[in-house]
């Protein structure tokens, strides 16, 4: 019981916490372009508007259309349930591993796609299509690299696998390293940031996760904003947890919930950081460079996955 | 029991098309009398594979007919029992879906006769083949599937697209079948006998039980369509009738996977982890280059049919990591892989049918099967739609559809690989899982293609404009599959735990540890390795739904949407020909992985005679222009060379007895 209402609070946190990293990387990043910047909690104030706003819907919009926001919203909030964020050994984790989660992200994504093609407008379709194309071509890569992870700790479970690593004394797995990199790839283009997809942009021909989400108003797009920024916090959390499982509680007891928490939001602030140095650093890429970004991630996990094979079992 | 139920369903078959031939002349009698009868066989086969699959016992009986020597042995073990089941459940649905779906036809020039005939004949074919216990009745059996279905694929004979296709069809079943024949013949060479309890104990040297697992490969790799022996299948399935494609695609190709399975599993035995090797080869192939056709098809049911290729591929995949884990003497992932494949032919079955009986009533009502003439279909045909999309999600492996699980299972047993010894093979197979991974993300582009290219956004034809929802009875047929497609992608457990029966038969000890913590968890090697727990999934899904949806009470109530023209950074206002086409939906994945296909693209610019330019894609397929031209053009020249002895002559005719006839003394004399 104690177990389950841990989930839910975590559940709560990470859902409830993410509008706040979306906001810390912004505001970062117009420090580091020395802009004033909008406070790190400004996007809860943009959703709370969203959701008090009328919401119009297109003439030629069908069902599809209205649920999509909500399919989109509950996937990813249910993938927040499963990621283990503050402490591990949590009964939700094992209602889905890694592969579950992937494929949670591609439901979402399908109705995302079908939302931007329902209209009829021919942005939605572009979008849609470069969605698809891109996803594509990360999943692979993404998969590939949780499983040089799974293989080294022999489970897919995301709570096993950080249990393991935790446990582990410290040691540098040159697998890690390849499907670390490969991974910040991967979760780089799949949260469409900088420079795969820009999330500032309105510029109808670079635009990708925008155009899709053009004829959403009112608390239909703030449904899908809020599921665009869970999905950056789940990466991160992922990102965070998976290759710096220190912090990370593996009992109920409060001091180890209260330490788990502070690792965790330390970590995420610093990853927003270094995600916001890198947004200022780089140029958005053309659309057909990324299929060679994407390409690269994907030869990075395949290096993880062989030198694992090659160097570490034995 | 079950094999006396099993009878009856095959009778009822047979009936089904004979019995409309007292009426020669009634379509309406054909119908009347056909389908019922059909539905009468898919209910007792379900009954019968049912009870089988659930028995430990195999039930088997000999009956006096057949050859002299050799009376016909029929048997309905586990194996056999869960392919009867999904034949005859698709055979149910499509004897609902049918009757008013083929109403269509009766207004064409042929008479429905030889549908329901060739129907009945090729249901009662598929069963049989799974009852078949000796080589005898399965070549006959088989041959009654194959030439069937070969009449039902010919049946509107007045385009010669169809008789070409049918042609092939044809053709390709008759090589494989030659190939099985082969693949039997040296069994029996061995076993001394065509019955296969005496094929199952003979004992084979690795070379010869080789040769006799390359010929099962490809003969029944032929009728699956793996590539590239493929070609047949984008061809025929678009021109059968729809009802007719869905058995074709989502049950006869699962046929020539039970005579692989059978074959490879049962009556060879002794599995080597090389062949394992080669089908996970050949079928990752064909899951990555199916899917990749598919996306360039703009045909609904060639689109269809090729996704076939790729599902096969994928079942291919889990029977391939079976064998290599069975030829290295890991039993329980031998047999948890032999579950992926199985449980992905039900899936497959499942909702390949439901995709196909959805074409149908699309291209029923709107005239086009053409994907670029279609568009909002969604608000004409809004049942047919949300079935069609339960399909192309499952079809997508996403959960909580069916699709996913068996997926998910097959990643389960590529994750496993580590445990062999052979560190190449080792890395191998999870580079087979990234193939997957990569068919699976391909695969959900090219249904967000379909769904949102024929069903949203505005038509982009009269025809398709003006269509409407089709009667009950095709509807029913859709709803009962996608309801299934739902409860098999939410019930893992249950299914894994009957499937398990089968692997049971050739994997003793099973896999204790999969369906070990109730009905809300399957975990496939251990609870601590992976779990998945299908269930709460959709609840959770279900719950936050309602979470979110009470959170926006209160502002529905304050704001009911308001609807307006669609404002598109405003543009100004739209019409259906400045939508995304399912061409340019494609182009970037066209443009990345360009040399998969032979490509012609040419452009016109307008010019002061033509308004307009003009744009032509052409997309072929290199297994039929690197690998079948090039043999026919080889049969054609070699036939020709042998034409010149023809001479027409009666002296030279005389000549050649002559000198065959001292040839032979000679061969006989030395």
């Amino acid at each position: 019981m104690k177990g389950w209402l841990l989930a839910l609070v975590q559940t709560g946190l990470l859902a409830f916490g993410a509008p706040f990293l979306a906001g810390w990387v912004k505001w970062i990043k117009c420090r580091l372009q020395s802009r004033q910047g909008p406070p790190p909690w400004q996007p809860y104030r943009d959703l709370l508007r969203l959701f008090g706003k009328e919401v119009v819907v297109a003439e030629a919009a069908s069902p599809i259309f209205r649920i999509a926001p909500y399919v989109v919203f509950s996937v990813t909030a249910l993938a927040c349930s499963v990621v283990p964020m503050v402490a591990i050994g949590l009964p939700t984790a094992a209602i889905a591993d890694v592969i579950v989660l992937v494929g949670f992200f591609a439901l979402g994504r399908f109705f995302l796609a079908l939302a931007g093609m329902d209209v009829g407008t021919s942005f939605g379709g572009m979008g849609s299509s470069r969605e698809m194309t891109i996803a594509s071509l990360a999943e692979p890569a993404m998969l590939l690299g949780v499983f040089t992870l799974a293989m080294t700790v022999r489970s897919t479970n995301l709570a096993s696998m950080i249990g393991y690593l935790i446990e582990q004394p410290f040691q540098l797995y040159p697998s890690f390293v390849f499907a670390a990199m490969g991974l910040v790839l991967v979760a780089v283009a799949e949260t469409g940031r900088i420079p795969v997809d820009n999330p500032a942009t309105h510029l109808e021909l670079t635009m990708v996760h925008e155009a899709m989400i053009l004829e959403f108003s009112g608390r239909h797009l703030a449904l899908m904003e809020w599921g665009a920024m869970l999905k950056l916090m789940i990466y991160s959390v992922l990102l965070c947890n998976l290759f710096l499982p220190w912090g990370v509680a593996v009992d109920f007891a409060p001091l180890s919930l209260l330490i788990g928490l502070g690792a965790i939001t330390l970590k995420l602030l610093l990853l927003g950081t270094a995600l916001a140095v890198a947004e200022t650093g780089l140029a958005k890429m053309r659309l057909f460079r990324v299929p060679q970004y994407l390409g690269l991630a994907f030869i990075l996990c395949l290096l993880g996955m062989l030198s694992h094979v090659i160097l570490e079992v034995n | 029991m079950p094999l006396s139920l099993a009878f009856t369903a095959v009778g009822a078959a047979l009936l089904s098309g004979l019995l409309p031939l007292v009426r020669p002349g009634s379509n309406a009698a054909a119908r009347l009398i056909a389908f019922p009868l059909l539905g009468i066989s898919g209910i007792f086969g379900m009954i019968a594979g049912g009870m089988a699959l659930g028995n430990t016992q195999s039930d088997s009986i000999v009956l006096p007919v057949g050859l002299p020597w050799l009376h016909s042995h029929l048997q309905l073990d586990p194996l056999a029992g869960f392919f009867l089941a999904v034949v005859s459940l698709v055979t149910l649905v499509a004897a609902i879906y049918g009757p008013a779906y083929v109403r269509e036809y009766e207004q064409g020039p042929q008479p429905l006769l030889p549908l329901t005939l060739f129907t009945g004949l090729f249901v009662a074919g598929m069963q049989l083949v799974l009852l078949a216990a000796d080589a005898f009745s399965f070549m006959i059996a088989w041959e009654l599937m194959s030439v069937t279905s070969y009449f039902l694929v010919a049946y509107q004979h007045q385009h010669e697209v169809n008789r070409r296709a049918a042609f092939i069809y044809l053709l390709m079943a008759q090589v494989g079948g030659l190939f099985i024949l082969l693949g039997y013949g040296v069994l029996s060479g061995f076993g001394h006998g065509f019955d296969f309890a005496h094929m199952a104990a003979a004992t084979l040297s690795p070379g010869w039980s080789s040769v006799a697992f390359l010929l099962a490969f490809v003969g029944f790799g032929m009728k699956a369509g793996v590539v590239p022996l493929h070609v047949w299948l984008p061809q025929a399935h678009p021109v059968a009738p729809s009802h007719i494609s869905a058995l074709m695609s989502g049950v006869m190709l699962k046929v020539a996977v039970y005579g692989f399975i059978r074959f490879s599993y049962d009556l060879l035995g002794g599995i080597h982890w090389q062949w394992g090797a080669l089908v996970l080869f050949v079928g990752s192939a064909s899951a990555i280059l199916g899917v990749l056709y598919a996306l360039m098809q703009h045909d609904l049911k060639r689109l269809l049919a090729y996704h076939s290729v790729e599902n096969i591929g994928i079942i291919y995949m889990g029977l391939g990591l079976s064998m290599i884990f069975a030829g290295t003497g890991h039993q329980a992932l031998a047999a948890l892989g032999l579950i992926a494949a199985l449980y992905h032919c039900l899936n497959h079955a499942l909702f390949k049918s439901l995709l196909f009986f959805g074409a149908g009533v699309v291209l029923q009502q709107s005239h086009e099967h053409d994907l670029e003439k279609m568009g909002g279909l969604i608000r004409r045909l809004p049942v047919t739609a949300t079935c069609f999309l339960v399909g192309c999600i499952s079809i997508s492996a996403l959960p909580p559809f069916n699709g996913f699980v068996s997926e998910w299972l097959t990643f389960q047993t590529a994750l496993q690989g580590p445990v062999l010894e052979n560190n190449i093979l080792g890395a191998l197979i999870p580079v087979a899982a990234a193939v997957l991974a990569l068919t699976g993300a391909l695969a959900a582009a090219c249904f967000v293609k379909v769904f949102g290219i024929c069903f949203l956004g505005l038509p982009r034809s009269e025809k398709s404009a003006a269509a409407t929802e089709t009667t009950p009875g095709p509807l029913a047929g859709q709803i009962v599959l996608a309801v299934l497609c739902l409860l098999f992608g939410v019930l893992p457990t249950w299914t894994v735990g009957q499937l398990e029966h089968i692997a049971r038969l050739f994997f003793p000890g099973g896999m204790p540890e999969t369906t070990a913590h109730g009905w809300l968890w399957l975990t496939p090697v251990s609870s601590q390795v992976a779990s998945y727990g299908a269930p709460l999934v959709l609840l959770g899904i279900g719950l936050a739904w309602v979470l979110a949806w009470l959170w926006m009470h209160p502002r529905r109530r304050r704001f009911p949407v308001r609807r307006a023209p669609a404002w598109d950074c405003g543009f100004g206002p739209l019409n259906a020909r400045m939508q995304y086409t399912a061409t340019a939906f494609t182009m970037p994945i066209r443009r990345i992985f360009r040399p998969v296909w032979p490509i012609t693209e040419s452009y016109r610019a307008p010019t002061a005679e033509e308004q307009g330019g003009r744009y032509q894609l052409k997309i072929g397929d290199w297994a039929w222009l690197k690998v079948y031209e090039p043999i026919g053009r080889l049969l054609l020249t070699t036939a020709r060379r042998m034409a010149m002895i023809q001479g027409g002559n009666i002296r030279a005719y005389l000549a050649y007895s002559f000198f065959t006839l001292i040839v032979l003394l000679l061969v006989v004399s030395l």
